[in-house]
């Protein structure tokens, strides 16, 4: 049990110690949410008829949708008033048309949520239209959509569904706290991923810097004999899709593949509490638990978020900003990105709001290469980073291509490593960008 | 927000490892001073002097070079000088010092563009510049016996051959003196044990790599035994003389594995170091010098790059090799 060890990977400072203990809280009702049209990987939605300024909305409900297989449905995360639908600022950097709704301060939940049905008589078909009408998507932070990966082509057979609790990013212990907290709900949204997928086994890799969890976890699949609780040693990138699958089941998916392509498919514990809700109360994904973190922040926390919630209403609720911050991210600090200011919502795939002081952000300027191959050491996927880099930096993008650099997923532990401080994710996103447009010529 | 003006947005990762090129080198220096007080030991003050002129040369040329006034800067002149020092006659006189040193900085690795950018051990290209140019100073019988502890004894009065120079040199030292440096030869490279030491501290902080010292060192003892005619004692001695005499243990583990002029991947690094060893021993038993790491680890230096092009790693799940 968690004897494979995958290669490369860094040690980072965790600091998860600063929320690990925080219960997740209930935030406060926010007086206005603004939901952007696209949280997820796919076809962006559109607002339903009736979706309209001025128009009255109702919790949970629906307001906007795709026709599009691959994307995921929208619901109103407060009861209220839509004042306007237009651009707002977006995680991924550019504007997206969102939803702005005005709290009626009542919460009035939708009337037709209802459960699935009785979960043991429900068809794998049953559980995925569940699933995709409550418009879950994988809370890691990928957001994909989770229906589709319980949908593989019929000539790919999964045996295994694995649930991500590695939470390998240094700082964020929201999936920490939902392991603790509903243990359960996991393991019951696990079972209803297995029987969709028609699997034999479910595996649980939690990374043992969170010795509670794995506990809790494996109090929670006691019962269960075609379910275990993997105890992986620590170390970053270990809940990387690719790294987990290895260390879980030894299995190693092709270089462009995807899970499926060696049996398996992969979900973040959240993502099982949110089929778990959505198939025993019928609620569709409207909130999420966000870690509140870093040294900037004052009153630290794990809370419980309705989506569309404005950034910085959550930081006020954490005491606000201090003076020494420097660095806003959404998600983790390895893979998270830096925002410029606090004016956006928190969507389906936030993990974390993090803020770093002068102490943490890097800003000197890098140095040449001295070749000292820590990043080429560091590299979960055994690329030459500092080769492809190399490449990127001299235009040389076909170059960069046979270097391997689509296999990147951009985990950044080379540039974390890297003592001149190169900005070597930064330069292999731009051959990655570079090939890709390409290719499409 | 008022501080939202202050906030920085750059690209993932956020957070750095607190390794710098300065604490790399910084390292490099810890790793050295076992064998720097290993060498005062054996040779005294003449040895201090050495290591003192080449490691200010160094600094100040490199200084001047780029305009900067920051002397220690990323620490990389201090090692270039002090590895240069390393591979000189404990008791070299001070010019030979100077010129050596700033050659090394300026030839072997500014004209290049600096730090990253040259192709050849820069300590190794200062000594080859001067093996060559002021051959009596480096070859021959200019090395001085060690006076262990006497730090104010006058070590060049006395000079004699390396135990490399023949068969009697060889017969008149043995393994245990090799190991612990009491032999004539380089300021830095007699004592394997000093050399130990100092090369843990970079293992232990992941600066160096064991393939490199692995593929050198065991190509030695291998070559050692099979064509060193066991002249030592019997073959498996002679692999182990070979080894533990001269430049060997110096190149092996701080010259070989200099960063900037050494492959970064893996399987590149064993050929790297298995190349060198090659080189080293043809030299030795067939070449017209006594020694030969200094060349076996520069021709090895030129090949680095396209080492390093032909041993791309397969990468996570990938099925065909190329590059």
């Amino acid at each position: 049990m968690g004897s494979i060890v995958f290669k490369g990977g860094v040690h980072p400072d965790y600091r998860k110690e600063i929320t690990a203990s925080l219960a997740v809280t209930k935030m406060a009702l926010p007086s206005k949410v603004v939901i952007p049209l696209q949280q997820h990987i796919g076809a962006p939605c559109e607002p339903l008829e009736g979706i309209e300024v001025g128009a009255e909305v109702k919790t949970g409900q629906r307001i906007a949708e795709s026709s599009g297989f691959v994307s995921a449905p929208i619901h109103a995360s407060i009861s209220g008033k839509i004042t306007e639908i237009g651009p707002y600022n977006h995680p991924l950097g550019r504007p997206v048309k969102a939803v702005t709704i005005e709290s009626d301060g009542r919460d009035q939940w939708v009337d037709d949520l209802k459960p699935a049905g009785d979960p043991s008589s429900l068809t794998p078909q049953e559980i995925r239209k569940v699933v995709q009408e409550a418009g879950i998507v994988g809370l890691g932070g990928a957001t994909f959509p989770a229906h589709v990966k319980l949908s593989p082509p019929e000539e790919k057979p999964i045996d295994v569904v694995i649930i991500n609790g590695a939470e390998c990013e240094p700082y964020l212990t929201a999936d920490h706290r939902v392991m603790l907290e509903k243990p359960e709900k996991i393991v019951f949204g696990l079972k209803m991923m297995i029987k969709a997928l028609g699997a034999e086994k479910g595996i649980i890799g939690i990374e043992d810097n969170k010795a509670d969890a794995i506990q809790a976890m494996e109090q929670a699949v006691a019962e269960e004999d075609n379910i275990t609780i993997n105890r992986l040693h620590t170390k970053y990138p270990q809940g990387a899709e690719k790294m987990l699958i290895l260390v879980t089941t030894g299995r190693k998916v092709p270089s462009g593949g995807l899970p499926m392509d060696v049996g398996v498919v992969n979900h973040n514990v959240g993502t099982a509490v949110a089929i778990c809700d959505a198939i025993r109360e019928g609620k569709p994904l409207i909130e999420r638990v966000v870690t509140i973190t870093g040294e900037g922040i004052n009153r630290p926390a794990n809370m419980l978020i309705r989506v569309g919630t404005i950034v910085s209403n959550v930081l006020e609720t954490c005491g606000g900003l201090k003076e020494e911050t420097r660095k806003l991210i959404l998600g983790g600090p390895m893979m998270g990105l830096a925002q410029p200011d606090a004016d956006l919502p928190v969507i389906k795939g936030t993990s974390g709001i993090l803020a770093l002081t002068d102490d943490d952000v890097y800003l000197a300027e890098s140095s040449p290469c001295i070749r000292c191959a820590k990043c080429v050491d560091a590299c979960p996927v055994q690329l030459v980073p500092t080769a492809i880099a190399q490449a990127a930096e001299h235009g040389l993008f076909k170059k960069a291509e046979k270097l391997h650099a689509l296999d990147c997923f951009e985990c950044g532990c080379c540039a974390y490593v890297c003592p001149a401080k190169i900005p070597l994710t930064q330069l292999i996103r731009i051959a990655k960008a570079e090939i890709v447009k390409a290719k499409k010529k | 927000m008022e501080m939202d003006k202050k906030l920085v947005v750059s690209s993932s990762p956020h957070i750095r490892s607190i390794d710098s090129v300065q604490s790399v080198m910084t390292d490099v220096l810890i790793a050295l001073f076992p064998v720097a007080l290993m060498a005062v030991l054996l040779f005294g003050y003449q040895a201090l002097l050495t290591m003192a002129i080449s490691v200010a040369t160094a600094m100040l040329v490199e200084a001047l070079w780029l305009k900067k006034k920051d002397i220690f800067s990323d620490g990389s002149a201090a090692v270039t000088g002090l590895l240069f020092a390393m591979v000189l006659p404990p008791a070299a006189p001070w010019w030979l010092v100077v010129i050596g040193t700033a050659m090394a900085i300026i030839i072997g690795k500014q004209v290049f563009g600096g730090i990253g950018y040259n192709i050849f051990n820069p300590a190794l290209v200062g000594r080859a510049i001067v093996a060559v140019s002021w051959g009596s100073h480096m070859v021959g019988t200019v090395w001085s016996s060690p006076e262990p502890f006497a730090f104010g004894a006058d070590i060049s009065a006395v000079t004699t051959a390396t135990p490399l120079a023949g068969e009697a040199q060889a017969q008149a030292v043995t393994l245990a003196q090799l190991f612990v440096g009491n032999v004539p030869g380089c300021l830095g490279e007699t004592s394997a044990f000093a050399l130990l030491v100092g090369a843990a501290w970079l293992f232990y902080k992941g600066h160096i790599d064991w393939r490199v010292p692995v593929g050198f060192i065991g190509t030695v003892f291998v070559l050692g035994i099979l064509l060193g005619g066991g002249f030592y004692e019997n073959h498996l001695l002679t692999g182990l003389f070979h080894v533990l005499a001269g430049g060997v243990m110096l190149g092996a583990l701080f010259m070989a594995t200099d960063m900037v002029t050494s492959p970064v991947t893996s399987i590149g690094k064993l050929i790297f170091g298995i190349g060198c060893g090659l080189i080293t021993i043809l030299i030795r038993l067939w070449g017209t010098m006594p020694e030969g790491v200094t060349f076996a680890i520069l021709m090895m230096n030129a090949l680095t790059p396209i080492i390093d092009n032909f041993t791309v790693p397969k990468q996570f799940g990938g099925v065909k090799k190329s590059a």
